[in-house]
């Protein structure tokens, strides 16, 4: 009896193996990656084909024609874009130690070509609107509002050069009006990828490579992989985008993060998992950024202004990137860069105009903050972009330039390298005074780094961290990383009992055999 | 002198399986702590980590072993011969003087052994399971729900961790030293691998056990 039980036991589970086995064979394992690649590998049709609408098939004469159409059948979308900071280039923030400010693209000073302010003809081709010249732009008008530079599909909406934002001549209205959809990343590249006046200038994470990338360069974007596209992950609400750089915002809100697909539990390993409580996932997922084409790491304006034969001119290294601008000054750039690491709680200062400086010290344009006690905070990698930039001696603040020329004699420093009346006529449309005495100042401006994840197997190794030598974080201290730091008074005590224990070990057993040898010889 | 069954099969396993695992996790261990390279950080933290849990289980044997058997009254220090034991390292183990403790199967260890071994088993050890434990859980905020132990910083953890590593190396040092300080140079080594050592009978004369060198 007892027998039969247990060799029927026996088979059932025998049994019940076999089918465990069977199925863990056939079935393929869903992880939560594999639902995320089938979810964003399914692209989406859109439900209208523009081609076929009436209002689209006809000449339109000017940008704003094209609004209106828009406009005539998505009547309420408008007020939404007016309302973005696409839009207005400014948002309310907190910054600490100022209060609530005003502040964007629209006033805030960087360290690249400094600011917009009198020079909205070149800069402002950016804006999603047409004819932002100057600060009689109205901001008020929904047919200043550009559909077509986020929503053309065709691949042939350009804006022009200098031309405050209206396309340019060669642009086939109609075309474009009848292939429009949601952004691709062709649209959002056009302007962020050129940010600073040129590929890869600003962020060092974002540039053309990304129009059409290997999986090397990025794993979302890849076009032989999950193809994703910006909008993927920048989510929009009534054209709310999501995400923001902290070049121009403080505050701890509206960020894209990696948990929103991945959750903050996204490894198989719990050791790797422990770090996403103190450690961004960029971090580690970003080896290094600058990946295809250089990004630029100094920029010193006192050099510009030199002329051959009274003409401007440039120089380019032996990869045919600028070195030297008559009306910039001089670059520094780097390719495959390891980012710099710092504490970052999602919270920044900016220098707003009008802020007093101490030019003994660099400048910090932005300064984000963070600090291993802060449990809202994370090590990120970030892009440190340095330069020289000018600044009033006398009352001690940067300079907003004139770069841009429009017109004859308005002061452009591009076409009159003259920094004495650049900076009169830049500092006049700010409204702050110049004092006729300039000098140019150090700065910094600090850049996280997000994009360029690089795939799995390119991840940064635990030991490029956790190394006694000059690890990627060896410049944040003040908490114990294993592999890194010791307590060097039980180092020092420690190793001393081990050189004492082996010493001991040596001279004990060294006497023994002389006094064993000694013994053995008085025998004989 | 007379052959004895000193060592029981689970004791010599438990000596060689923890021997191995110390050696190993040590060696491990100061690689994760950066002193020494060889498997790389991320292979020595996972092999650390196997192996902690190995000598965990172990450890649990090890502990219902000695418990059911009475064998940890073995470790009970004593004064009784602590400084003729002392005095003989010192001085008579170069004149050939006989061991001052007499090894029987009811009572293997010197008084020494007994200080150094129970030191190991109530400081040592405990401080390497428990800052060892501390190590390995003390950041699961979510997943396990410890959030008790979502301590600021591992530094002390780690420090704590650390000065037992180095005891156990110097202790280590010590005893591959010491087992060859026997009634001959191997026969501590013999006993361990395969229980039987020949033992002095129970009321050995001097003469006797100085042949025996």
């Amino acid at each position: 009896m007892k027998k039969t039980i247990i060799s029927v036991g026996l088979g059932v589970l025998v049994i019940c193996l076999t089918v465990m086995l069977t199925l863990t064979d056939h079935g393929t394992p869903t992880t939560p990656l594999s639902t995320l690649r089938m979810k964003y590998r399914q692209k989406e049709t859109p439900s209208v084909d523009h081609t076929q609408f009436s209002q689209l098939k006809k000449h339109f004469s000017t940008p704003q024609e094209v609004t209106s159409a828009c406009i005539a059948c998505h009547n309420e979308r408008h007020k939404e874009v007016m309302q973005s900071s696409h839009w207005n280039w400014e948002r309310q923030e907190y910054v600490e130690g100022k209060g609530i400010r005003t502040l964007g693209k629209k006033n805030i000073l960087n360290n690249f070509c400094i600011g917009i302010s009198g020079n909205e003809q070149s800069c402002n081709k950016c804006h999603i609107g047409y004819g932002w010249g100057d600060e009689k732009f109205d901001f008020k008008n929904p047919l200043n509002v550009d559909c077509l530079a986020c929503h053309d599909n065709s691949n042939t909406y350009i804006k022009a050069v200098g031309g405050a934002g209206m396309p340019d001549v060669s642009v086939d209205l109609a075309n474009v009006a009848q292939h429009v959809g949601k952004p691709m990343r062709a649209n959002c590249g056009t302007c962020h990828f050129f940010g600073g006046g040129g590929n890869n200038v600003k962020h060092g994470d974002l540039e053309k490579a990304l129009f059409d990338p290997s999986r090397d360069v990025d794993v979302h974007m890849a076009s032989d992989g999950e193809d994703m596209q910006c909008v993927d992950c920048h989510t929009a609400r009534k054209h709310q985008m999501l995400g923001k750089m902290y070049s121009v915002s403080s505050m701890n809100r509206n960020r894209v993060e990696c948990e929103q697909c991945h959750t903050e539990l996204p490894h198989t390993d719990d050791i790797l998992n422990k770090h996403t409580l103190k450690v961004a996932c960029q971090t580690c997922h970003i080896p290094e950024y600058a990946k295809v084409n250089p990004t630029k790491l100094y920029w010193d304006w006192s050099t510009a202004g030199k002329l051959k034969d009274g003409k401007p001119y440039e120089e380019t290294d032996s990869n045919g990137t600028d070195v030297y601008m008559s009306i910039k000054g001089s670059f520094v750039w780097g390719k495959n860069l390891k980012p710099d690491y710092i504490w970052f709680n999602g919270t920044a200062s900016h220098y707003l105009v009008g802020d007093t400086i101490d030019p003994s010290t660099p400048v910090k344009i932005n300064t984000l903050y963070g600090s291993y006690d802060d449990p809202d905070s994370k090590i990120v990698p970030v892009k440190i972009h340095r330069a020289n930039q000018i600044y009033d001696t006398q009352y001690k603040y940067l300079i907003q330039p004139k770069t841009v020329s429009t017109k004859e004699g308005d002061g452009g420093y591009w076409k009159e390298f003259d920094w004495n009346r650049a900076s009169e006529e830049g500092m006049k449309i700010i409204n702050l005074p110049y004092s006729g005495k300039y000098g140019f100042v150090k700065t910094e401006m600090t850049w996280p780094v997000n994009h360029m994840i690089s795939p799995k197997n390119k991840t940064v190794p635990c030991a490029d961290c956790h190394t006694r030598n000059n690890g990627r974080i060896a410049s944040l201290t003040g908490f114990y990383i294993p592999g890194r730091d010791y307590t060097s008074w039980v180092e020092y005590l420690g190793t001393g009992l081990l050189l004492l224990t082996l010493a001991g070990v040596i001279v004990h057993g060294g006497v023994r055999i002389v006094s064993s040898r000694k013994q053995k010889e008085n025998k004989a | 002198m007379k052959r004895e069954y000193v060592y029981k099969g689970f004791e010599r396993f438990w000596h060689w399986m923890q021997a191995l695992l110390i050696i190993f996790l040590g060696f491990t261990g100061f690689e994760i702590h950066g002193s020494i390279h060889f498997f790389g950080f991320e292979q020595a933290v996972k092999l650390h980590n196997i192996a902690a849990i190995a000598f965990l289980v172990l450890i649990v044997f090890a502990i219902f072993w000695h418990a059911t058997t009475g064998e940890w009254r073995q470790y009970l220090p004593t004064r009784k011969n602590l400084r003729a034991q002392m005095e003989y390292y010192i001085f008579g183990i170069f004149r050939n003087a006989p061991h001052p403790t007499k090894k029987t199967v009811l009572s293997k260890l010197n008084p020494l052994q007994k200080l150094v071994y129970a030191g190991l088993k109530v400081i040592v050890i405990p401080l390497m399971v428990s800052s060892g434990l501390v190590y390995m859980f003390y950041r699961y905020p979510q997943r396990y729900e410890v959030i008790s132990l979502n301590i600021a910083g591992l530094k002390v953890v780690a420090t704590l961790h650390t000065i037992g590593a180095f005891l156990l190396v110097a202790f280590f040092i010590a005893h591959i030293y010491l087992i060859t300080t026997g009634s001959t140079i191997t026969s501590n080594l013999k006993a361990m691998l395969t229980g039987y050592e020949d033992l002095p009978e129970e009321q050995p004369s001097p003469e006797k056990s100085k042949k025996s060198h």
